[in-house]
């Protein structure tokens, strides 16, 4: 009890991962990389992506890094979040995804 | 001209064409939003292809904020009249503008990505300066 109290404080020693497959049709181009990176900043987790469980990652808050990344429509985007807030920061870059960006 | 009441960093757009300039800052609004004060200037005084000192130091007026401002300029004289800009400005706020070494459009949209979040100035810059990494 005490020990799981503890390793929930302060930063989450093992990242929290999850997937979620690109609906929006342009994939994730200059308008959905700006969303994300502009909601990936509001939490102060590491907050990575990437196009395989294994990488290569990419710092989600960067917006010329994940507009690099080209990802397509279909794609399965997977991310890798450290830090404090990573649970709530996971949730919302995954809901925003899964949302297609506010797009079609 | 267009501007917003923030705390974040300011966005100047200055290209040879206003046609351009207002376009990027349309971009901007559109995949950015507004809550990063933003301006654009344009043109030689005559209304020709240029860009002009007064019009861009009243961009940086119109875009200023305590957080400082980043210029976004296109080709040669654009960027030498913009550093002309921020030596004419007073010395408190000459510390707090840059000019980026960033494609206009591309660095603008990327700029006021940074901004938005909140980011300084020096964090602003490197994110615009990027894309020639």
């Amino acid at each position: 009890m005490h020990d799981a109290h503890a390793s929930r404080s302060g930063e989450t020693p093992v990242p929290l991962t999850a997937s979620a497959v690109l609906v929006n049709k342009v994939g994730l181009h200059a308008r959905p990389s700006v969303k994300l990176t502009q909601c990936a900043k509001g939490f102060s987790a590491r907050i990575e992506l990437a196009l395989a469980a294994d990488g290569p990652w990419t710092d989600a808050k960067s917006p010329v890094k994940v507009m690099r990344v080209k990802a397509p429509q279909g794609a399965t985007l997977h991310f890798r979040v450290t830090g404090p807030d990573s649970k709530a920061a996971l949730a919302a870059v995954l809901a925003l995804v899964h949302d297609g960006f506010g797009e079609a | 001209m267009n501007s917003s009441n923030s705390g974040n960093v300011g966005i100047v757009i200055v290209s040879h064409s206003p046609k351009i300039a207002e376009g990027a800052a349309d971009m901007v609004r559109q995949m950015v939003g507004s809550a990063v004060p933003l301006a654009w200037t344009g043109g030689d005084i005559d209304g020709g292809l240029g860009t002009n000192v007064a019009g861009i130091l009243e961009a940086i007026e119109t875009a200023w904020s305590p957080a400082g401002v980043a210029v976004l300029v296109d080709l040669g004289g654009a960027e030498t009249n913009s550093e002309m800009a921020v030596e004419m400005l007073p010395e408190d706020r000459r510390a707090r503008v840059v000019v980026c070494n960033a494609p206009v459009v591309e660095g603008a949209v990327i700029a006021a990505t940074e901004s938005s979040g909140g980011s300084p100035l020096a964090a602003v810059k490197r994110s615009a300066e990027e894309f020639y990494a």
